[in-house]
C-alpha cells in the first residue's frame, strides 16, 4: 500500500491506496471526482487528461503514488467559481461536444495546448496537437473551432491584463 | 421562429454538466455496498468447455462470488434472442442458435463470457477471474463468411447447418433477369464492406442491484433504449417481471447502435446481484469493448447493373453474404435485410431489382446495426456502381446520376420502400457548386505539378429513417412496434417536464425537444426539462436508433402538445369568457386574437391545478400523453463530394475537401444537425480510410483489439467539412422531419473511395484504403 498526499483542485487530500492504483482511479474512486473518464486501457484516448503541476497528463498512465506531492487540477476544478474557463465556454458556444464523454479530457488537453502556444494557434497545429485525444461524436470539426476561439479569447484577455497592469504601473 | 424555437441555433442545455465534469455515466454511479465484477472470457474462438474449476478463484482475497452458466441455467435465466424473424426464400424460418449469457458447453468467439467474478474491488475481481480454471478442447474456427459456408467448415451451431442462418431474397428475380436480357451494357462489381467496431467512447457498463426486501431489481446500464432492455430482460430472459425491474440509462457516452442490444453482461450483473446479495457493477475495459460489443457491416457482395444504350438503368442484381458473427444479436437479422436491401434502388428509377442475402455464422463477435445499419452498405454498393459505370461509359458521374434520378414523388421502388419526398438534383447541384466541381481539372493539373495525384468522387445517397410504422415492420418480422411515446407535464406554475421514450446519448434532445415545446407553447427554454432514460419515470418507449428521435420521438411530443394546447385554450377561453377558437398562444400568454385580452401561461397552468374555475366537466390538471406511430419511413438523401490528394510514393491520402449537401426535411436546431453530419462523416471517412476489424482467419483471434491496432480517426486525419442542407419537408410526420443522425456515415465512404479510385486510375481497392493498399493499387495499375 502507498500513502499519497496531493493538492487536488486547491484542496489538500491524502489517502492510502494499493500500489497499483492509477491516478485516475484515485481521483474517481477515492475522491469522487468522476468528471475524469476512462475510455481505453492503452493510454490512447485521452478521456482521462488532467493537469499535474500545470501540465496535461493522462491520469491513466500515472500511478497515484507518482502524483503524491503534486498539484492536480481536474475538469471539476477548471472553472473559476461560477465563471466557466474560456475553453469550457468555447466548447459550449461552438457545439464541440455531443455525448460529453471525451469532453473533460479534451478540454483539459486544449487548455494545455493553448498555454503552450502563447502566440496563437492555427487549424493544422490544433489538429496535430489533439493527437492524444479521441472523440467519436463530433468529427473534431467543432472541437478545432472551439480551441481556436478559446485561444483567441485567452490571448485577448491576457493582452488586456498586460495593458491593464502597464497602465497601473504607469499610474 | 423565436430565438429559442424551431430553427434556432440554441447552445445546448445539457452542455453545462458535461463541460464541468458533472455528467453522470453508469461508471459514476455508486450504490451503498456495491461490489465489482469481472468476466472470465474465452481465449479461444471455438472450443468445448470440458470443466470450470472455480475453487482457487473463490479463495482469492476479496472474492464474494464466482458464478457460471450452469447456475444461471438452473435459475431459469433464458437465452439471448434476436428480435426480428426473417424467413428464407424457401419459406423456412431463420436458424437461430442458442446464446447462453454465460457459455455452458461451448464457446464460439474470443471473448465469449464463461463466468462472472464478484469481489470487493475491480482489481481483486480481475485477479480472481484470472484464477478461474477453464479446461477447453479447442475446435477449428472460422472467421470469414466465404470460408464459413464452404463444405467441411467448422459447424458453429447445431441449429444452423453449414452455418447458414437464412437465405433471403427481395424484389423480383424473373423481372430482373428479363431486364438483363434487354441490356446494352452490364457492369459487374465485387464489393467488400469492411467490418467495423463502433467504439463509443464510453465503454459499456452495468450496475445491477437486487433489493431483497422489495424483491425488486434496478439496472443502470449504458443503453440507447432502456425500456426495450427492460422488456427483453423481463419477457425473454426471465430476470424479473417488468414491474419488479427498473432500468436506468443515465448519461450515455455515445452509442452508434452498439448500445441498442441487450448483452449478456447487464443481465448477468442483475442475476449475480441477487445470487451474491450485493449490488454488482461491471465496466468494460476497451479490450472487452473491442471483443464483445456488436460489430458493424462485414458484407461480401457481388452486384451487376444492366443499362440500356442511353445509360438508363434497367435492372440491378445483388448477392450478399452477411457475417452475423457467433450469435444473433437483437436486431442482427434486420440489418442486412430490411435495412439494407430495401435501399438498393438508391436515388434512381430502377424498374427491376433482385437482392439475395445469405446470413452466416462465424467465430467472431456478434454483428448488428452500427451507425447507418445496412444503409451504408447499400449506399456504398449503389454509389460505387454508379461511379464505376460512368467511368466505363466515359460519361460524367453527375450526368449518369441525373439521367437516372427519381424526379417525381411518391415513388414506389421494387424493394418495398415508397419514397415520399425529395429533390435529388437540388442536393447534387448544391454540392457541385460548393465543391467548385467545374474547377477540379485545374486543381488536378496544379497538384500533378507538385507530384500529387488528385481525385474527386461523389456519392448521392438515400437512406430510410423515422423507424418505423409498427404494422409494416410487424409484417416484415419485427418482434416489437416502433412507435414512440411522450408525456408533456405542465406544472402548476407553468414550468414543463417532457417525458420521452427517446434516449439522448449525444444527440442533444434536452435542447431540441425543449425548442419544440418553446415554439409551441411560447414559454422560455429554461422552464422546460426533458426527462428520459428511466423506466420508472417515463412511460413505455422504444428508444433512439435509426435516426428516429426527431421524426418519431418529437412527433409524439408534438401530438401530446396538441392535447395540452387544446386544453389550455379551453381554460383560457373560459377565464376570458371568449371563444376557444379565438385563442392564440404568443409571448408567454394565451390571448384572444384581435383584442388586448390575455392570460399569462402560468395563470392558465395554475387555474388547471387549483381547479377553482374550470369549464364545466373538465378534469383538473394539465398533463397529456401521446403515442405516435409513423405512417411511413422518412428518406433523408443528399450528395457528398470528396476531393483527395495522394502521394504516389507513400500511398498517403489527404482529404483536401469534403462537401455535404443534405436534405433532412425540417430542422429544429441547425447547429446540432451540422454536428451530427460532422460526426457521421468522420465515421464514414474512418471506414473508408482507417478502420477495419481483422480476425486471424485460422485462430479467430481479433488482431485489432485496441486503439494501438484499430485506427480511430483522429483530428489530424480529417479536414473541416463544408456542410449545408436544402430541404424538402417529409409529408410522413407532423413536423416534416427526416432525421440526420446517420447520413454522414452512409454517404461518405463511397465518396471517399470514388475520389481515391479517380485519382489512382484503378477500381481495385478495398476499404480501409490504407496507404499500403493505395500504394500497392497504384503500383499494380501502372504495371498493366
Amino acid at each position: 500500500m502507498s500513502e499519497v498526499s496531493l493538492v487536488v483542485n486547491g484542496r489538500r487530500v491524502s489517502g492510502v491506496v494499493e500500489d497499483r492504483t492509477l491516478l485516475v482511479h484515485f481521483l474517481r474512486e477515492h475522491l469522487g471526482l468522476t468528471g475524469t473518464h476512462v475510455g481505453c486501457d492503452t493510454s490512447q484516448c485521452g478521456a482521462c487528461v488532467v493537469h499535474v503541476d500545470g501540465k496535461a497528463v493522462k491520469s491513466c498512465t500515472m500511478l497515484a503514488a507518482q502524483a503524491s506531492g503534486s498539484t492536480v487540477v481536474t475538469i471539476e476544478g477548471l472553472a473559476d467559481g461560477a465563471d466557466l474557463h474560456p475553453v469550457q465556454a468555447a466548447f459550449r458556444e461552438n457545439h464541440a461536444l455531443q455525448c460529453g464523454f471525451c469532453t473533460p479530457g479534451m478540454i483539459m488537453a486544449s487548455v494545455d495546448i493553448i498555454n503552450r502556444h502563447p502566440d496563437g494557434l492555427d487549424e493544422a497545429t490544433v489538429r496535430e496537437e489533439l493527437e492524444g485525444n479521441i472523440c467519436r461524436c463530433t468529427g473534431y470539426h467543432n472541437i478545432v473551432k472551439a480551441v481556436l476561439a478559446a485561444s483567441k479569447a485567452m490571448n485577448k484577455s491576457k493582452a488586456k491584463g498586460k495593458s491593464a497592469s502597464r497602465a497601473k504601473q504607469a499610474a | 421562429m423565436g430565438i429559442e424555437g424551431i430553427g434556432a441555433r440554441v447552445a445546448r442545455k445539457e452542455d453545462k454538466r458535461f463541460i464541468t465534469g458533472a455528467g453522470r455515466y453508469v461508471d459514476d454511479m455508486v450504490v451503498p455496498g456495491m461490489k465489482h465484477a469481472a468476466f472470465v472470457r474465452s481465449p479461444y474462438a471455438h472450443a468445448q468447455i470440458r470443466k470450470i474449476d472455480v475453487k482457487a478463484a473463490q479463495a482469492m482475497p476479496g472474492v464474494i462470488a464466482v458464478l457460471t452458466g450452469k447456475e444461471l441455467k438452473a435459475d431459469g435465466i433464458g437465452n439471448l434472442i434476436c428480435g426480428w424473424m426473417i424467413h428464407s426464400k424457401d419459406g423456412s424460418p431463420m436458424k437461430m442458435g442458442a446464446w447462453s449469457p454465460l457459455a455452458v458447453d461451448k464457446v464460439r468467439y474470443v471473448g465469449d463470457a464463461v463466468a462472472i467474478v464478484v469481489a470487493d474491488t475491480k482489481g481483486q475481481a480481475r485477479d480472481a477471474a484470472e484464477a478461474v480454471e477453464v479446461t477447453y478442447k479447442e475446435l477449428k474456427a472460422v472467421a470469414d463468411v466465404t470460408e464459413a459456408v464452404r463444405k467441411g467448415a467448422p459447424q458453429i451451431h447445431p441449429e444452423a447447418e453449414g452455418n447458414l442462418i437464412f437465405d433471403w431474397e427481395i424484389g423480383n428475380a424473373k423481372e430482373t433477369e428479363a431486364a438483363f436480357k434487354k441490356a446494352a451494357h452490364v457492369v459487374k462489381m465485387d464489393v467488400i464492406n469492411n467490418r467495423l467496431v463502433p467504439n463509443a467512447m464510453e465503454p459499456r457498463a452495468a450496475l445491477g442491484h437486487y433489493d431483497k426486501a422489495e424483491d425488486h431489481y434496478t439496472c443502470w446500464t449504458t443503453s440507447q433504449n432502456p425500456h426495450v432492455a427492460r422488456l427483453v430482460m423481463s419477457a425473454f430472459y426471465n430476470v424479473a417481471p417488468e414491474n419488479k425491474l427498473r432500468v436506468i440509462a443515465p448519461d450515455v457516452g455515445g452509442g452508434f447502435g452498439s448500445k441498442i442490444y441487450i448483452y449478456p453482461e447487464e443481465l448477468v450483473c442483475l442475476w449475480a446481484s441477487k445470487k451474491s446479495g450485493v449490488p454488482v457493477k461491471w465496466v468494460a475495459d476497451r479490450s472487452e469493448s473491442f471483443l464483445c460489443d456488436a460489430h458493424g457491416r462485414d458484407h461480401v457482395t457481388h452486384a451487376e447493373m444492366a443499362f440500356d444504350e442511353n445509360h438508363k438503368i434497367l435492372g440491378f442484381k445483388v448477392e450478399t453474404m452477411a457475417n452475423l458473427g457467433a450469435y444473433m444479436s437483437l436486431f442482427s437479422s434486420a440489418t442486412p435485410t430490411y435495412l439494407y436491401a430495401t435501399l438498393l434502388s438508391g436515388q434512381y428509377d430502377i424498374p427491376a431489382i433482385h437482392g439475395n442475402v445469405k446470413a452466416i455464422y462465424t467465430n467472431t463477435a456478434p454483428v448488428d446495426a452500427y451507425r447507418g445499419a445496412g444503409r451504408p452498405e447499400a449506399a456504398f454498393l449503389v454509389e460505387r456502381m454508379m461511379e464505376v459505370s460512368a467511368r466505363q461509359f466515359g460519361i460524367s458521374p453527375a450526368e449518369l446520376r441525373r439521367k437516372n434520378f427519381i424526379t417525381s414523388f411518391p415513388h414506389q421502388t421494387p424493394v418495398i420502400m415508397n419514397y415520399d419526398a425529395g429533390d435529388f438534383a437540388a442536393s447534387l447541384d448544391a454540392a457541385m457548386k460548393e465543391a467548385d466541381y467545374a474547377g477540379f481539372a485545374k486543381r488536378k493539373a496544379e497538384a500533378a505539378k507538385r507530384g500529387k495525384l488528385r481525385g474527386i468522387g461523389m456519392s448521392c445517397y438515400i437512406e430510410a429513417c423515422g423507424i418505423a410504422p409498427s404494422a409494416a415492420v410487424g409484417s416484415l418480422g419485427a418482434g416489437v412496434g416502433l412507435w414512440e411515446s411522450a408525456e408533456v407535464r405542465v406544472n402548476a406554475v407553468g414550468t414543463i417536464e417532457v417525458l420521452t421514450g427517446s434516449h439522448s446519448h449525444g444527440q442533444g434532445h434536452e435542447t431540441t425537444f425543449a425548442q419544440l415545446v418553446a415554439e409551441r407553447l411560447s414559454v422560455p427554454l429554461d422552464s422546460i426539462s426533458i426527462v428520459h432514460g428511466d423506466t420508472d419515470k417515463v412511460q413505455m418507449g422504444m428508444g433512439t436508433y435509426g435516426s428516429r428521435s426527431g421524426a418519431v420521438g418529437m412527433s409524439a411530443i408534438s401530438k401530446a402538445l396538441d392535447k395540452v394546447e387544446a386544453k389550455a385554450k379551453k381554460i383560457a377561453a373560459h377565464l376570458m369568457e371568449a371563444d376557444e377558437g379565438d385563442i392564440v398562444i404568443e409571448n408567454g400568454a394565451l390571448k384572444v386574437a384581435g383584442t388586448d385580452k390575455s392570460v399569462p401561461w402560468f395563470q392558465v397552468a395554475l387555474a388547471a391545478y387549483t381547479a377553482h374555475n374550470l369549464p364545466g366537466g373538465m378534469e383538473p390538471g394539465l398533463k397529456e400523453t401521446a403515442f405516435y406511430d409513423p405512417s411511413n419511413f422518412t428518406f433523408p438523401a443528399g450528395c457528398y463530394i470528396c476531393e483527395v490528394e495522394i502521394d504516389p510514393d507513400t500511398g498517403v491520402t489527404e482529404i483536401v475537401q469534403f462537401v455535404a449537401a443534405d436534405d433532412f426535411g425540417n430542422i429544429i436546431n441547425p447547429m446540432i444537425v451540422e454536428g451530427q453530419v460532422h460526426g457521421g462523416i468522420a465515421q464514414g471517412i474512418g471506414q473508408a480510410l482507417l478502420e477495419g476489424a481483422h480476425y486471424d482467419p485460422d485462430s479467430g483471434q481479433l488482431l485489432t483489439a485496441s486503439y494501438m491496432d484499430y485506427t480511430m480517426p483522429r483530428a489530424a486525419d480529417l479536414p473541416s467539412f463544408k456542410v449545408s442542407t436544402s430541404n424538402t419537408p417529409s409529408p410522413s410526420n407532423p413536423l416534416g422531419m427526416k432525421g440526420c443522425g446517420e447520413a454522414g456515415a452512409i454517404g461518405s465512404p463511397p465518396a471517399v473511395i470514388n475520389a481515391i479510385t479517380d485519382a489512382i486510375g484503378t477500381e481495385d481497392l478495398t476499404m480501409p484504403a490504407t496507404p499500403q493498399k493505395v500504394w500497392a493499387a497504384i503500383r499494380s495499375a501502372t504495371k498493366h
